[in-house]
């Protein structure tokens, strides 16, 4: 006795609806593969490279009531940045991270679409110019990359450093914004 | 980070595609067509009461459990009997295959029984608290119910 889809697609709806719904996600195609994403009712909440297993990091971090629902605004988004049509996400966010990474967080989010700045660069603005390292990690756990574009943050030499989703997609994006490389 | 603890409850997600195709089928056999609005009030229950869970285990067991609540209400407050014609594919006992078409005659506690037990191999212990009774009563339900149904099979046969 199987589910219909449209039985299924109701349930969804019914449950987001009366608001049961801790944190839902979707799985966004983009020309760096599939993206993990997830929203809560406050925004955007995730974003991942890697959605194996990703049901149960949101179970901890949000609560267990993870559903799978279309996340119309934030493919569309995704769709017109992959596309070269779009240069900021007018998305909202649902950041919970400790106060550092969250003024780290907020300095990376001034970075311009298509240009570049260093970790050391990021530390000072964010108000501990010795942080740079500190930095990386911030980068290195960035809940929701591509939005908040910590592919636009590169080491002192011009190096492309490290990307959670791997240098390939870190290139990919910068090369997408038209950013010079050295 | 602010981490929720959720002491090993699965993500909903996984436990709604785990589940969701028996708990229709089971509702199928005790409501008939009326399966699906049941079906969907079992899993916004699920849903409204899953962030106070306590702990994993049994989780099939209490849905069975909301599942057979809300066909007891449908039952009570709308008691005409399901019309039950449809093959059912995915029995396991011969014995359960034999008789589950006329379960939709049964007292509704005796057809959750029935189906809990034979349909879905649920021990007593669970059934017990699918049906908020004692196992005693769980297993007398089940048992009335199958000799009921005997008793029909062999008017019928």
């Amino acid at each position: 006795m199987n589910v219909t889809l449209e039985l299924d697609a109701q349930f969804r709806a019914a449950a987001l609806r009366e608001g049961l719904v801790d944190v839902r996600y979707d799985i966004v195609d983009s020309p760096v593969g599939e993206l993990f994403v997830a929203a809560t009712d406050r925004g955007l909440a995730r974003i991942s490279y890697f959605p194996d297993g990703m049901e149960d990091v949101l179970a901890r971090s949000f609560g267990p009531r993870v559903l799978r629902l279309p996340l119309d605004d934030v493919r569309r988004e995704l769709d017109e940045y992959f596309a070269g049509k779009r240069r900021t996400f007018d998305l909202p966010l649902d950041l919970r991270v400790a106060p550092f990474h969250a003024a780290v967080l907020a300095e990376l989010a001034r970075v311009p679409y298509g240009e570049t700045d260093t970790y050391g660069a990021l530390a000072a603005k964010a108000g501990s110019p010795r942080a740079a390292r500190a930095v990386g990690t911030v980068m290195n756990r960035n809940p929701i990359p591509i939005v908040l574009p910590c592919h636009r943050i590169v080491g002192a030499s011009g190096a492309l450093t490290g990307y959670a989703g791997g240098l390939e997609i870190k290139r990919h994006l910068l090369q997408l914004e038209g950013a010079k490389l050295t | 980070m602010m981490e929720v603890v959720s002491q090993g409850i699965p993500p909903f997600e996984r436990f709604y595609l785990e589940h969701r195709n028996e708990v229709l089928g089971y509702l199928r056999r005790l409501l008939g067509q009326r399966a699906e609005d049941a079906w969907q009030e079992t899993f916004l229950r699920a849903l409204r009461a899953y962030d106070r869970l306590q702990n994993a285990r049994n989780l099939r067991s209490w849905v069975f459990t909301i599942a057979t609540n809300v066909a007891m209400d449908e039952l009570r407050t709308k008691p005409q009997l399901p019309v039950d014609g449809e093959p059912v594919a995915e029995i396991r006992r011969d014995a359960f295959r034999e008789l589950e078409h006329l379960t939709g005659d049964l007292p509704p506690t005796e057809r959750a029984a029935v189906v809990l037990r034979y349909g879905y191999d649920l021990p007593y212990a669970q059934i017990a608290d699918a049906l908020g009774s004692s196992e005693d009563a769980a297993r007398a339900a089940a048992s009335s119910g199958v000799r009921r149904l005997r008793r029909t099979h062999e008017r019928h046969a």
